[in-house]
């Protein structure tokens, strides 16, 4: 316990974290401190071609196992599983309409890569190594929930379809494309690449984190303080409830594939993470009935700060307890 | 200097849509456009600006096609088949051009 609290009291006072938490008050206080539109996505462009470029360094250096392929299997399965839960969960706890309740659960099966990088992060600070392919299974987690949701309202008799140009979107989405790319370049030139450029992907990259996340508070505040109208208790319950539902699957399917410490942290990061780009994105063309100001302010208000103050540093002390490191 | 009337139709419609309008705008054969992004502004959602965006899940786009009255009709059926279900406004105004062998 004291190991827990230690931990997340040293990442409760990071920069990172503060970074944020700078944003979020900013935005509540209704300050006019804003990140340019092109500054935050040449952040964020940054950002994904670092993390998977080391990605890819690492799984060059320490070769592929035969792990890849069942991990892989395992983070597509709990993308389209955690949906399922989230929706049931949300017809217990709150009173949204079946098309909300599947758009919110579409989220919740699909990953946040800001959250990823922020714990890859973590890891590094306090000295845990992770599976480099981790990279590839966040990327393997964005699509299967959009689909999963979609089912879900097909079944209330409901007959969306995912279009081909909404499945070419998702799956060739800017973000999945730089991230799968940059690993597949990182794990080509391997840490020969990686001592090339080094000071630029390695050495900026905290403070760029910063920055962005900055912005991110930013953008959860002005969520926070637009969405605020939708957050009745059931709601707000379930923003924190499902991120732990899903850490504990994630923990679950990292000890049976007996993934590295950080390997099953960065599992549960991803099952316990819900997305705000690439699902809103679909979420908007394929059910746009839904309310965004519901699924936007859930994922990227509530559960995305959970995740990022308390989430990880529970899910880091959970994780070492139960591999024993 | 000789004018010739025209029609001015503006379809602001979520950034995610843009391709689909697009598409759908040159299938029938409207050929001439432009696309602009929208800063920010307010709406039956409240107010929101494009500072940040994360996504394009949230974000607008306007797009203004200048066309002779005749093609009007082709353009709203167009427009109408990918607004139906969004969130978005057309409107149409009745403008002047100087060369109406462009539009």
């Amino acid at each position: 316990m004291e190991q827990i609290l230690t931990l997340a009291g040293n990442n409760l006072i990071s920069p990172i974290i503060l970074s944020f938490a700078l944003g979020v008050a900013a935005s509540l206080a209704r300050s006019d401190l804003s990140v340019p539109e092109a500054a935050a996505k040449a952040l964020s462009i940054y950002l994904l071609f670092a993390i998977g470029f080391k990605g890819g360094v690492s799984v060059s250096s320490h070769g592929i196992d035969a792990k890849l392929g069942l991990t892989l299997l395992a983070g597509i399965i709990l993308s389209a599983a955690l949906p399922l839960i989230a929706f049931a969960l949300l017809q217990v706890m709150t009173k949204l309409s079946r098309l909300d309740a599947a758009a919110v659960a579409a989220h919740y099966g699909s990953i946040s890569i800001v959250t990823f990088v922020a714990a890859t992060s973590v890891l590094e600070s306090s000295d845990i190594s992770s599976e480099g392919y981790m990279v590839a299974v966040a990327a393997a987690m964005e699509a299967p929930a959009i689909l999963s949701a979609l089912w879900l309202i097909s079944r209330g008799g409901d007959g969306r379809r995912m279009d081909g140009d909404l499945m070419r979107e998702i799956m060739l989405n800017g973000s999945i494309v730089l991230l799968v790319g940059a690993f597949f370049i990182g794990w080509a030139t391997g840490e020969e690449g990686l001592a090339e450029i080094s000071s630029f992907v390695v050495a900026p990259f905290k403070g760029v984190l910063c920055l962005f996340l900055l912005d991110m508070g930013l953008v959860a505040g002005r969520g926070l303080r637009g969405g605020s109208g939708v957050l009745r208790p059931g709601v707000l319950a379930f923003g924190i409830t499902m991120p732990v539902i899903g850490s504990i699957c994630g923990l679950g399917a990292g000890l049976l594939l007996g993934l590295s410490t950080g390997g099953v942290v960065l599992m549960m990061v991803l099952s316990a993470s819900a997305s705000y780009i690439a699902v809103p994105a679909a979420m908007r063309v394929a059910l746009p009935e839904a309310n965004p100001s519901i699924y936007l302010t859930l994922s990227l208000g509530v559960t995305f700060p959970f995740n990022l103050t308390l989430g990880i540093p529970l899910y880091v002390a959970l994780a070492t307890a139960l591999t024993g490191v | 200097m000789q004018t010739h009337r025209a029609k001015r139709v503006e379809i602001t419609i979520e950034a995610i849509m843009q391709s689909r309008l697009t598409e759908a705008v040159q299938k029938a054969g409207i050929t001439g456009f432009t696309v602009l992004p929208v800063l920010g502004g307010s709406g039956r959602s409240g107010e929101w600006t494009r500072a940040g965006e994360i996504g394009r899940a949230s974000g607008m786009v306007q797009m203004i096609c200048i066309i002779r009255s005749e093609k009007l009709d082709d353009l709203l059926d167009a427009a109408f088949s990918v607004v139906e279900r969004h969130i978005g406004v057309v409107s149409i105004v009745d403008c002047e051009v100087l060369r109406a062998e462009r539009f």
